[in-house]
């Protein structure tokens, strides 16, 4: 699972079978210090989440079990809507 | 599995149901030597491990799976250990232990 901030959203009004009514959001992995680290990708909200959400992810065929139908075809789904991450002194949180 | 340190930890109050109770911690991947390596990853803890610890990461489905004890879990990584010690190349690279 990763870190992940809600940039923004993706509208599919005609997709693959199993996966209608589920939200896609554009989210963007953070590092340990909540800076962007890596390409931003696609993935499947499970969990309801807006832009500026902190989010955590999950890759790989885990994704699509975290999908309302199991069997689709999903690399990432956001799992959970994080209030705050933290790593040492550092606080990441919810951009204002 | 992989090694990583433990920077802290995730709250998270609205998740997948599968999750709730469990301790997420924020990690460092780490090379077997200690230098980081890769992307920060969260993982849950079954490990009781603590921030700056050494833990050892399982990053696999089904084993996450069974960790969790649902078929049908999204979940993979897991803190399962916490490291001792590593020993590497006939030396200790790393010793908790002192």
């Amino acid at each position: 699972m990763y870190l992940a901030r809600v940039i923004g959203r993706v509208v599919t009004t005609q997709r693959v079978a199993g996966l209608e009514g589920v939200p896609l959001q554009w989210i963007q992995p953070l590092d340990e210090l909540g800076q962007p680290a890596g390409r931003a990708l696609v993935a499947c909200a499970v969990v309801s989440s807006g832009p500026g959400d902190l989010v955590h992810f999950v890759d790989g065929r885990e994704g699509a079990l975290a999908c309302p139908q199991p069997f689709v075809p999903v690399d990432a789904a956001i799992l959970g809507f994080v209030e705050q991450a933290v790593a040492g002194d550092e606080r990441i949180a919810r951009a204002e | 599995m992989f090694l990583a340190e433990v920077l802290g930890t995730v709250v998270s109050p609205v998740q997948h149901p599968v999750l709730d109770g469990e301790r997420l911690l924020l990690l460092r991947v780490l090379l077997p030597d200690g230098r980081p390596a890769g992307k920060t990853r969260i993982a849950i803890d079954r490990a009781r491990a603590g921030v700056g610890e050494r833990v050892l990461v399982v990053d696999e489905g089904n084993s996450g799976r069974q960790l969790v004890a649902r078929a049908d879990a999204p979940v993979k990584t897991v803190v399962v250990g916490i490291v001792d010690y590593i020993e590497l190349e006939g030396r200790l690279a790393y010793d908790a232990r002192a």
